[in-house]
């Protein structure tokens, strides 16, 4: 089961949980998905040790999909 | 899977040098030649003054304690970044913490529960990625670069992420773009690693020296 998570004053919430091989959950994770983009989040997945990647489209065989919000120099 | 190299945050501020290993030697350079600038004055005054007349050495002596001060300031102001900020409540505390160590290895997640800091290597040297801002150990003498960087308190929410929470998203943004997060992230200041260990709170020291030997052994590997 993949997931779509976003973080908050929670801890982190999950927006949407898919099967690859399950049309109708996989359309409404890309749904809620970039209802979230629209609000400002940026999804990243993990890509390995030390590494992550932005995504601009649901990444619908990725096991887990995080959801942050832009960083500014402080 | 739709991807973007750069940091979005970064393409924003496309007025701002891209951060790489030239820039950040030049910029420690400019923090030396600007902290020498900051002592010289006041110690010459200070020996100027004792040499001309003895008896201003209350006067010399208040020279040389600015000469102290100062760069001791801008080392606390470094040493800042990695402070933790306010809790929130303990669940979303914890689950903010179940996610980071889901991010982090098993060396990483042991340290953060010491120190509150993580560290992660990275191409311009090694990380220790806080709540607030992040200390890059660059070049062969590790040279502590203090950034300020954070959530950007312009999203609504931002004010109230669990300190988990606001590891993973610096964390994050780091392992996607190295270069773009300390071009985002404000230079507060570039020093001795020593400067900012002794300004730091004692619990979070053993990560600087953790994230230092790395550096040393490659130092020892190449002697």
């Amino acid at each position: 089961m993949s997931k779509l998570i976003r973080m908050d004053h929670t801890g982190h919430s999950t927006v949407a949980e898919w099967a690859p091989d399950d049309p109708a959950a996989v359309e409404a994770a890309v749904a809620a998905f970039r209802a979230e983009l629209d609000r400002g989040y940026l999804a990243m997945v993990s890509t390995g040790p030390g590494h992550a990647e932005q995504v601009r489209e649901l990444p619908v065989d990725a096991h887990l999909v995080i959801l942050r919000l832009p960083i500014a120099g402080g | 899977m739709a991807t973007a190299e750069v940091l979005p945050e970064a393409q924003a501020l496309h007025w701002r040098p891209r951060v790489d290993a030239a820039r950040l030697r030049r910029q420690g350079r400019l923090w030396t030649v600007s902290a020498a600038f900051h002592v010289v004055p006041f110690v010459g005054t200070a020996v100027l003054l004792m040499w001309v007349q003895p008896l201003a050495l209350p006067v010399a002596l208040a020279c040389i304690a600015h000469a102290w001060v100062i760069p001791e300031l801008y080392a606390q102001r470094g040493a800042n970044v990695l402070r933790p900020r306010r809790r929130t409540g303990d669940g979303p505390e914890r689950r903010s913490l179940g996610l980071l160590g889901d991010l982090v290895d098993h060396e990483a997640r042991e340290l953060h529960a010491r120190t509150g800091l993580v560290l992660e290597p990275g191409r311009l040297g090694t990380w220790l990625v806080g709540e607030a801002g992040a200390v890059l150990l660059h070049g062969r003498r590790g040279r502590a670069y203090c950034y300020c960087v954070k959530v950007d308190a312009g999203h609504a929410g931002a004010a109230e992420l669990p300190s988990g929470d606001r590891i993973a998203h610096l964390l994050l943004a780091l392992r996607a773009d190295e270069q773009g997060f300390a071009t985002v992230a404000n230079l507060s200041f570039a020093g001795a690693r020593w400067r900012v260990r002794r300004r730091m709170r004692s619990d979070m020291r053993p990560a600087l020296d953790a994230a230092r030997r790395p550096l040393d052994a490659a130092s020892s590997a190449a002697a």
